[in-house]
């Protein structure tokens, strides 16, 4: 449960950065180890990309994407608001980031399935 | 004052210093009631030990702030019908700050911390010498003007989770002044500003949620003025002078 002080959209805008962020954090190592099967257990890494056609895996991967594109645009923005001139509208340009995310991970998406 | 049609079953944080509970009230509703209105109306016909804090009514002294429904806001200028959906009220005491009593808090931290972001005049002249002009739309000077109706309210103080996270942490208001004393042609003080505005609890805690940019009621933006500061402090460092 949001608190009432924390539901404005720049809030929800870091609470969107902060939390894609420990999730790829959380992912990457799981990456390498699965990159690393290629030169260990080339079965195993064959079994594994064989695991990755099945349609939810492909659906997590798009959501993968987002969260890594929210991350990317949404660090931008931060740091465009820290060292840029400021721009005012800060909630535009954060609903921007999660709009241009969806596009991008929607178009990963359907290129994939 | 016309007739109340009904009573508004309202909520108010009781107690002294950390200890205390909500207690409920039923209170008159009339149109156009603030807030103020409401807490004025127990202390004054139900129970006259209810302590709380105002004095214009006007948003002018920027001293009657609570949290109102968990939200930060000036009482006299917050309308009831505006802010309890399903007619709940919950009023409590501002956050981030100390509980004197009841809604009063202890403003002390709030206050003491403008003074170490050296958010205070840095006289340049004497009163002997000439007044300095200052051209209004000059472009640093526009810098300044745009915190200066700052009335001390806290609310950003409130909002901000970084305050709430850590102690020390100046806070927007504080940090805000600092940048308007900044670009003030008049202040001496540049240097000293950005020392004190650079350390532990300085600006670079700042998380840009916009908490205080978006509860000030005078619309003031404490996070662009901390942005600002931000870069000065960085450009100061990048040129070995802090
Ligand atoms: S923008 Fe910075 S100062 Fe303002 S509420 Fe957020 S952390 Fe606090
Ligand atoms: S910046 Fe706004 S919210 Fe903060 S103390 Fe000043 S008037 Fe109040
Ligand atoms: S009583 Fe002065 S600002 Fe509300």
């Amino acid at each position: 449960m949001i608190r009432p002080h924390r539901r404005h959209p720049l809030f929800l805008a870091f609470l969107l950065h902060r939390t894609s962020g420990i999730l790829l954090a959380l992912f990457l190592p799981v990456h390498f180890w699965v990159l690393s099967l290629a030169l260990t257990d080339a079965a195993a890494f064959d079994g594994f990309i064989r695991f990755t056609d099945l349609a939810v895996v492909k659906l997590a991967e798009g959501l993968l994407i987002f969260l890594l594109a929210v991350h990317i645009f949404g660090g931008l923005r931060l740091m465009a608001l820290e060292w840029l001139p400021w721009t005012a509208m800060q909630k535009q340009l954060a609903a921007g980031a999660i709009a241009l995310s969806c596009f991008v991970s929607a178009t990963f998406f359907l290129q994939v399935i | 004052m016309n007739e109340p049609v009904k009573t508004r079953r309202v909520s108010i944080w009781r107690g002294e210093g950390e200890t205390g509970q909500f207690e409920t009230y039923d209170v008159p509703a009339y149109d156009n009631q603030t807030v103020l209105d409401v807490v004025s109306h127990i202390q004054h016909y139900i129970d006259p030990s209810l302590s709380y804090r105002f004095a214009c009514r006007v948003g002018m002294c920027g001293s009657c702030a609570m949290m109102v429904n968990g939200e930060p806001r000036w009482t006299c200028r917050t309308h009831v019908n505006k802010v309890a959906g399903q007619d709940v009220l919950e009023i409590a005491p501002l956050r981030n700050l100390p509980v004197i009593k009841d809604l009063a808090t202890n403003m002390d931290p709030f206050f003491d911390k403008w003074v170490k972001a050296e958010a205070v005049h840095h006289s340049s002249a004497s009163r002997d010498e000439e007044m300095m002009v200052v051209l209004p739309d000059d472009a640093e000077r526009k810098k300044a003007d745009a915190g200066i109706e700052c009335i001390n309210c806290a609310v950003c103080y409130a909002a901000c989770d970084t305050v709430a996270g850590n102690a020390d942490y100046l806070g927007p208001a504080a940090l805000q002044r600092a940048w308007t004393l900044y670009n003030d042609a008049r202040d001496a003080g540049k240097q000293t500003i950005l020392e004190a505005v650079s350390g532990a609890g300085g600006c670079h805690n700042c998380h840009a949620q916009g908490g205080c940019s978006h509860y000030c009621p005078n619309e003031l933006n404490p996070m662009q003025a901390i942005a600002g500061l931000k870069q000065a402090t960085t450009r100061a460092m990048l040129k070995g002078k802090l």
